[in-house]
């Protein structure tokens, strides 16, 4: 019997007077792949974003419960430490803060949090050894300041690196192959995979089937309008890079 | 267990200014306002011979002729001069010769301040000359640095003990018709601290004063001067806090640098006067003279972390009269509710081939105004100068000011003057992308803020730059909006 990580439930949102989500409904187990995919502004950012506990979008109607607790009201930080995580599609740049630094920042206030001690320095280091290794992060860009100057493809690796520091139960990956080349891609999603467990569950989100050819979802969903319109396995991406998105939407008019 | 916004909020406006407690000490203060009669009276308190007396009492008729300043970018209320008490002196008449013979009640002072001299003692490295209200208490590694030739005492000991060099460079870099507050400051001065660096000595620890205004109602009105002879080297560290009171109290310094040829004096401060309540009432104006002068290939580097005070007007400025002298200005100066700070620096290049720096990180939050004031000149003969500035400001809500005002007066052709100045506002996205990531609002400000000030923090000495993290992030928890 698998278990259930995330189970949202009639998910409606809107920022400012406009609704983005319109009712979604997911429920994503443990060890399992999740892509989603859909057409420009169909709501997939404003899923990823909502599902990480961003205020800017208010929720109108439904919950979202992570591991069994209702977590639709929980602070962002709160569901980071009990083990979400977002790998965002335009990380941030923090200038001034070393990007280790920043993750030991993290990783101590997710130990304050569990009442545990911060993490030994010797300890950390050897982590980020051993998980930079993982994604091929440069040597260099770990005492960079987070994220600036680096190049698209180091963002998106550095946002795996930080996924692999911080091991979550739940990562979603808002459209991580835009601007990657095909290696950065593979380097990426090969880190991906190998963070991958019976324990943990992935959200991809992406336009195209591309990467999931390297990422391999158990389930595939087509986001339309605020509504997942589609679920199938991972032959339903092929079938959408083969017939684009309007024989499902029904928008016949290109 | 994890912050709601409500709880952070109720947490704020619950949190008082840490160093808010009063002493209870009795002290000898001097009646209300300010005459011929007080200055005599200050003069006589400290046994002070006649030249020192005739000093003050021209500077104060100079100051009689003089109006306040207003050109500042700020607002407030005009302190009345004639209701303030110039000289409050803890009561205490013998000289002290260890700590042991300190006040109780004061020795506690100084532990809530995290000061302690005992502590500092210990880190050694550190000598403190601690400076309450108007007279110096203590003075520690006195005997050590004595062993160099060094001196490092109150003012008050200086004039008393060394007065020839008192005498020869007291009012030398900022003459008492400098300014309204300067000709004030040398009418009234109580106390403040003195620092001889003998030719070719490399100064072997940080020395370090801590002001603190303790009596209601008085004003501070510290004196410091700091003579670092040819080749000799010297880094200087002030700090300051006042307690919570509600009356405006004024605080005006004054400060005087004296780098002879090849000498080097880098002087760090860390203020946090008390700013005022969320609701602007109270708080220290600060009207601060500070400047240095340069002689040849010397160099004088200042260094500021300014986060306290209601109202800040300060100019740490550095003639460079030799060749090849050098002028360094690094300052993070942080302003929430309805705090108000001027401040900047002046480098004036008088001698050829001097170089001069200026790095300037405005932060403001709640309804506050920070603005960022400096002039930059080249003389006629300060050929092949060079200048550069950078000033940037940070904005934490949708309420606050930023604002620069850079002068550049150049008579020289062969220099070279740059200035750059960016505003940005802590970004929402910044935010939120550190919340994911587990870190919480206020660490996330903290990290944000001290990444952005690191360039000049980087310039305080250790101990102070860990204390200055901190009172950044204490000045500015929950100002984000």
């Amino acid at each position: 019997m698998k278990e259930l990580l995330v189970e949202i439930k009639d998910l409606e949102c809107k920022i400012g007077d406009q609704e983005i989500l319109k009712g979604v409904n997911l429920k994503v187990n443990k060890g399992e792949v999740h892509a989603i995919m859909g057409p420009n502004g169909s709501g997939k950012s404003t899923l990823s974003s909502v599902l990480a506990g961003n205020d800017n979008y208010e929720i109108t109607e439904g919950s979202i419960s992570f591991l069994g607790e209702d977590i639709t009201e929980m602070s962002p930080e709160e569901r980071s430490w009990k083990g979400m995580f977002l790998a965002f599609q335009y990380p941030i740049e923090i200038p001034g803060v070393s990007n280790i630094n920043f993750l030991r920042t993290a990783l101590n206030e997710r130990n304050k949090f569990f009442g545990d001690d911060p993490i030994p320095a010797k300890d950390f280091l050897k982590m980020v050894a051993e998980k930079s290794g993982l994604v091929g992060l440069d040597n260099r860009l770990k005492n960079r300041s987070v994220n600036e100057g680096f190049s698209g493809g180091e963002k998106k690796r550095n946002e795996i690196f930080q996924m692999a520091m911080l091991n979550p139960k739940l990562s979603i990956l808002d459209e991580t192959d835009s601007g990657l080349d095909i290696d950065a891609l593979k380097t990426v999603a090969n880190g991906v995979n190998k963070l991958k467990s019976a324990e943990n569950a992935t959200i991809v989100i992406t336009h195209y089937q591309r990467l999931l050819d390297y990422i391999v979802p158990d389930f595939v969903h087509v986001l339309n309008d605020g509504k997942i319109i589609k679920s199938g396995d991972k032959n339903l991406a092929l079938e959408l890079e083969k017939k684009g998105y309007d024989w499902l939407t029904g928008n016949t008019t290109k | 267990m994890s912050y709601t916004e409500k709880q952070l909020k109720e947490e704020l406006d619950n949190k008082s200014y840490e160093f808010g407690f009063v002493t209870d000490i009795e002290s000898e203060k001097a009646p209300n306002g300010l005459n011929k009669d007080i200055i005599k009276l200050i003069s006589t308190k400290k046994s002070e011979p006649d030249w020192l007396l005739n000093y003050r009492l021209k500077a104060f008729e100079i100051w009689q002729t003089m109006e306040e300043p207003n050109w500042a970018h700020v607002k407030y209320e005009k302190p009345d001069f004639q209701n303030i008490s110039y000289y409050s002196a803890p009561k205490k008449k013998k000289e002290l010769k260890s700590l042991d013979e300190v006040d109780p009640e004061l020795l506690k002072t100084m532990e809530k301040l995290g000061i302690s001299i005992e502590e500092q003692k210990k880190l050694s490295g550190v000598a403190v000359d601690f400076v309450m209200d108007s007279v110096s208490v203590a003075t520690s590694f006195k005997e050590k640095l004595g062993e160099l030739g060094i001196i490092f005492c109150s003012f008050s000991e200086a004039v008393k003990n060394h007065p020839e060099l008192v005498k020869k460079y007291m009012g030398t870099v900022i003459p008492f018709t400098d300014n309204y507050y300067a000709a004030l400051n040398s009418a009234v001065f109580s106390d403040g601290s003195f620092c001889y660096i003998p030719k070719g000595v490399k100064c072997p620890m940080e020395l370090s004063t801590y002001f603190r205004i303790n009596e209601s109602g008085t004003g501070q009105f510290e004196r410091t001067l700091l003579i670092a002879d040819e080749s000799s080297y010297v880094s200087y560290l002030e700090g300051c806090t006042a307690p919570q009171r509600d009356e405006n109290q004024l605080h005006a310094a004054v400060v005087e640098l004296i780098a002879l040829d090849q000498a080097e004096i880098k002087y760090s401060t860390v203020q946090n006067w008390y700013p005022g309540d969320d609701k602007g009432l109270g708080g220290v104006y600060n009207f601060v003279t500070k400047r240095g002068i340069c002689g040849y290939r010397s160099k004088i580097s200042w260094t500021q972390v300014e986060t306290g005070s209601a109202v800040t007007w300060k100019y740490p400025s550095c003639i460079l009269k030799g060749n090849f002298s050098i002028g360094e200005f690094y300052s993070v100066a942080v302003t929430n509710n309805f705090q108000q700070a001027d401040t900047g620096t002046k480098m004036i290049h008088v001698g050829k081939n001097t170089k001069s720096t200026i790095i300037s990180k405005g932060i403001s939050a709640g309804k506050s105004q920070n603005s960022y004031r400096g002039l930059v000149k080249i003389g006629k003969g300060a050929t092949n100068s060079r200048n550069f500035s950078q000033c940037d400001s940070l904005l934490m809500t949708d309420q606050c000011g930023a604002h620069t005002f850079p002068y550049i007066e150049c008579e020289n052709s062969s220099a070279t003057v740059e200035h750059e100045a960016t505003t940005s506002k802590i970004g929402e996205d910044q935010l939120f992308y550190c919340l994911q990531r587990g870190i919480s609002e206020e660490k996330a400000i903290s990290l944000i803020v001290n990444g952005y000030a690191k360039e000049v923090l980087n310039k305080l000495p250790m101990e102070f730059a860990v204390e200055a993290q901190k009172l950044l992030e204490i000045s500015l928890e929950g100002s984000v909006g």
